[in-house]
């Protein structure tokens, strides 16, 4: 039976939600915290102010492009797990193009930046894509291990060619020509005050990816042709279209999208590049895409509450005795309840549908 | 209603089905008399499964009565079923391949922690059946190694080992040649002969009135009719299925061929296990003649659409309206097939020919959505596409006309009407057209047989696979039967008949000497494809 739309898209991943915020409520009440109180800072925290919301939407841009890049994957039904080692390949990327020259103004140096770091995240996507379609070596253990590599490579240049001189292994900083304005300038010139965060560009740019992807998988061949591979292999082949081919084109999109978040990160915020600058965000990445049902507005939302949800769980280790692993455990709550247990919600739904829903009979013929 | 007296074996009373909207039976009753066979017919999503599984335990009717001997008896799971006698065969076996016969006839019952009284008890029950029923089987073969019939045959062990009286059959003889079907009839009334009652599940008018004593017809989850067998018709049958007079015979006018449109030569395909499926296959299609391929699903059939499809590379040589096609190299998908004019209906819809949870419109682009006038250069030109599916939904009758519904909402037959809109509307010089009314109901089976004789009259040539021997009788003008990958023969459908094609299905060449039915079997389980499968 098929739920109606609203009820897939909206419905139901709220309920999850619910559910997730009430069962860390339970926790939080475990540890002797008063969980509405802990609740009330974290929503403030995260959108009750210009600040909260700059840091809000910053980390929301991370997941936006690492979202995305496990959506298109998901279209093709390939589980790419690996947007944290692409994210850090991308930051790679962005960090040679932003040091190589001392470019002169940031309106050239985003674009030469977005390519440098679009290529070095696909580049580390087109070797596990080609594995899986050549040799059937299945995409999520090799994704997930090159997330290793990637990390040790960047860890293997900070400590050796890119180290600036001093004590910390990182990059030297970025020339200020690369510097994209901030969230805080850009309002200013419309005379509207906002607190100083490292929210900038970026977040446009994670629009336009919304868009772009939105307008590739329904309104171009190529999404067409990954959407038809991604329901059923068999069907595509009969249709022509080339399995290696799909397998390749949509890795190297998805790795292309994880690479691009270091624009935010890197170049947005670090202006140098850091060992650890994802922090996560390729992870949370398969949470916004399973959550945002692999749609990029579902993912545009769910990005959101995520970077809420860091956000808020900042301030809450901030203001309140409630540890940061206490915030990791409400995340993991939402990843569980978004994901894993999304059938637990999905049937009873479903049946209240069928029960309470239509009444009016149709002829249709069963099986 | 049947008016006999005495109590009938089992007997429903006004059972009725919901799966949330749709009224899968309605207020259902029927009366099977013990020592009779009884058949229930009636197209496919009519009710007849959603019946079954609930006589069986599997759903539990929202109303209604299941008497047993009489007596009212609640089937709550397929372990009440069991307990009340009733055993089931269905049409995709539940063994597991790689035990034995005795094991499997044991699995599930056996009798204490040590399996070896139960086997040794099965043993003895089996060699009994046997002499009884030519139930014969070999107890210590594995599964895997034995044909499509035998397995069917432990199937129907394992209801008799658990003492059924009952025994369901599930469209019994879908994946059997006539040879066999025959031999599963013998045995049918062989356990009828004992006082078995047996209900026979189908939508093969033949079969019921070969073998049943009374038949129930129902339609849209309602049962229409109970008749005597010996007192109706095929025709008055299909009548109380579809709901209005139907046509069973193709009409068509002898073919004109012209010239050669398809060759095919020394085809061999090695699948990945390394098996061979086609071993140099040669055959040829002329336009405007329909060349039907017979065959038990699993000798090779599948293969060779493939193959000319652009699906499955392959060595040997094919050759197009004379130009050799490439069958192994870049230009071997199907792709480029489509631009050399070749279309392909394939066997299986739900896999290969429609994305199921795409839109109608979706899937008439399937396959060609390069084609200049679906695109608007890199974006797709999705108004075009859903203004040709309207248009062929319209010409095509699909139903309901509405291009937004997801595939997997319409019924089999709409479903391979869109397929074989999007196919034949191409208008190719070859269609490949695999199992076209395959869980299609009778109304569309018609349509679509009108449709295939069409492109053929048009001067097209096609190539029909299908295991249903009445389609290939009724359609083709020749046929050839493949059998363990090769071509056994080439027959004028005016020049053979159903004993001889079966024959030749089995591999047997000499058709003019009688076989038994040992000698047909033996040589069926040579097929290497039927046991792969």
């Amino acid at each position: 039976m098929n739920l109606p739309k609203w009820a897939d898209v909206v419905l139901i991943p709220l309920i999850n939600l619910l559910l997730a915020l009430f069962v860390s409520g339970l926790v939080v009440l475990l540890i002797g915290e008063d969980p509405v109180n802990a609740m009330k800072i974290m929503v403030n925290g995260a959108v009750g102010s210009t600040y909260g919301w700059g840091y809000t939407l910053f980390y929301a841009t991370n997941f936006i492009f690492t979202g995305l890049a496990v959506a298109v994957a998901f279209h093709a039904r390939l589980f790419n797990i690996g947007g944290e080692g692409q994210a850090q390949l991308g930051s790679l990327g962005v960090a040679l193009v932003c040091l190589a020259l001392p470019w002169p103004h940031w309106t050239l140096a985003l674009p030469a930046a977005m390519v440098g770091g679009a290529l070095f995240g696909a580049a580390w996507a087109a070797i596990p894509a080609y594995l899986q379609a050549r040799r059937g070596s299945h995409i999520v253990i090799t994704t997930i291990m090159f997330n290793f590599i990637a990390s040790a490579l960047l860890v293997y240049l900070l400590v050796g060619a890119l180290k600036a001189p001093g004590m910390a292994p990182e990059s030297a900083r970025f020339p200020e020509g690369t510097f994209l304005p901030n969230a805080r300038d850009v309002f200013a010139m419309v005379g509207i005050p906002f607190a100083r965060s490292p929210l900038n560009i970026s977040f446009l740019v994670g629009l336009i990816g919304c868009f772009l992807v939105w307008l590739l998988l329904w309104r171009s061949r190529l999404g067409y042709e990954i959407r038809a591979y991604g329901h059923s292999e068999p069907a595509a082949k009969y249709a022509g279209i080339a399995p290696f081919r799909i397998i390749m084109i949509t890795m190297l999109i998805s790795g292309g999208l994880s690479g691009l978040m270091a624009i935010n990160a890197v170049m947005g915020e670090q202006q140098r590049l850091l060992q650890d600058n994802v922090l996560g965000a390729g992870f949370v990445g398969i949470a916004v895409a399973l959550m945002g049902r692999s749609h990029p507005v579902g993912v545009l939302l769910a990005a959101i509450l995520f970077g809420a949800l860091y956000q808020g769980g900042a301030e809450l280790e901030f203001e309140t005795s409630v540890p940061r692993e206490m915030v990791l455990v409400i995340q993991a709550l939402v990843i569980l309840f978004t994901g894993a247990l999304d059938n637990m919600v999905r049937g009873p739904v479903t049946t209240a549908f069928l029960r309470y829903g239509r009444r009016r009979p149709r002829a249709e013929p069963a099986e | 209603m049947s008016a006999d007296a005495g109590t009938p074996a089992i007997e429903l009373k006004g059972i009725s089905k919901a799966f949330g909207p749709v009224q899968a039976n309605k207020d259902i009753s029927i009366r099977v008399m013990p020592g009779t066979i009884h058949g229930i017919i009636g197209e496919n999503g009519a009710g007849k499964s959603t019946l079954m599984s609930i006589l069986y335990g599997f759903y539990k009717a929202d109303a209604g009565e299941i008497l047993i001997g009489g007596r009212p008896t609640p089937i709550p799971d397929s372990q009440a079923a069991i307990a009340a006698g009733i055993g089931m065969v269905f049409q995709h076996f539940k063994l597991v391949e790689n035990f034995s016969v005795l094991e499997n006839v044991v699995l599930g019952a056996e009798s204490g922690a040590r399996l070896t009284p139960s086997l040794s008890k099965a043993r003895k029950l089996l060699t009994d059946l046997a002499k009884e029923y030519e139930l014969n089987v070999d107890p210590d073969a594995l599964i895997q190694d034995l044909g499509v019939g035998m397995q069917q045959r432990v199937e129907i062990l394992k209801a008799l080992y658990r003492q059924a009286d009952i025994l369901i059959l599930d469209e019994p003889t879908g994946v059997l040649t006539p040879a066999e079907a025959d031999h599963l009839f013998r045995i049918l009334e062989g356990l009828k002969a004992q006082g078995k009652t047996i209900i026979l599940i189908t939508h093969k008018l033949r079969e019921i009135m070969e073998i049943t004593d009374t038949v129930s017809v129902m339609r849209r989850g309602e049962m229409t009719a109970t008749v005597k067998t010996a007192e109706t018709s095929p025709e008055e049958l299909a009548e109380l299925m579809v709901g209005r007079k139907v046509l069973l015979r193709v009409d068509k006018t002898p073919a004109q061929p012209g010239k050669t449109v398809l060759e095919v030569e020394n085809l061999r395909v090695t699948d990945d296990k390394g098996v061979e499926r086609l071993k140099s296959v040669s055959l040829s299609v002329r336009a405007g003649e329909i060349l039907g391929i017979a065959g038990v699903a699993g000798n090779g059939q599948s293969e060779l659409l493939e193959v000319l499809g652009g699906v499955r590379p392959a060595t040997g040589t094919v050759r197009m309206n004379g130009t050799p096609l490439d069958l192994e190299g870049a230009r071997s998908d199907a792709r480029t097939r489509r631009e050399q004019g070749i279309a392909h209906v394939p066997e299986d819809r739900h896999r290969e020919g429609l994305i199921l949870d795409f839109h109608a419109w979706e899937n008439v682009g399937f396959g060609y959505h390069h084609d200049p006038k679906y695109n608007r250069g890199w974006l797709m030109d999705n108004d075009a596409l859903r203004r040709d599916t309207e248009a062929k939904i319209a010409r095509f009758d699909v139903r309901p006309a509405n291009c937004w519904l997801t595939a997997k909402n319409f019924s089999g037959g709409n479903q391979q009407k869109i397929v074989i809109a999007r196919e034949l509307e191409r208008n190719p010089d070859l269609l490949l057209v695999g199992q076209p009314t395959r869980g299609v109901d009778i109304g569309a089976i018609e349509f679509i047989h009108q449709q295939i004789v069409a492109l053929r009259d048009a001067g097209k040539a096609v190539l029909l696979v299908s295991v249903e021997l009445d389609e290939i009788m009724s359609l083709s003008d020749r046929i050839a039967v493949m059998f363990d990958g090769k071509i056994m023969g080439e027959r004028l459908p005016s020049e053979t008949n159903e004993r001889e094609l079966g024959l030749l299905m089995a591999g047997i060449t000499d058709t003019d000497r009688a076989h038994s039915a040992e000698e047909v079997e033996a040589n069926l389980a040579k097929s290497v494809g039927r046991r792969v499968q």
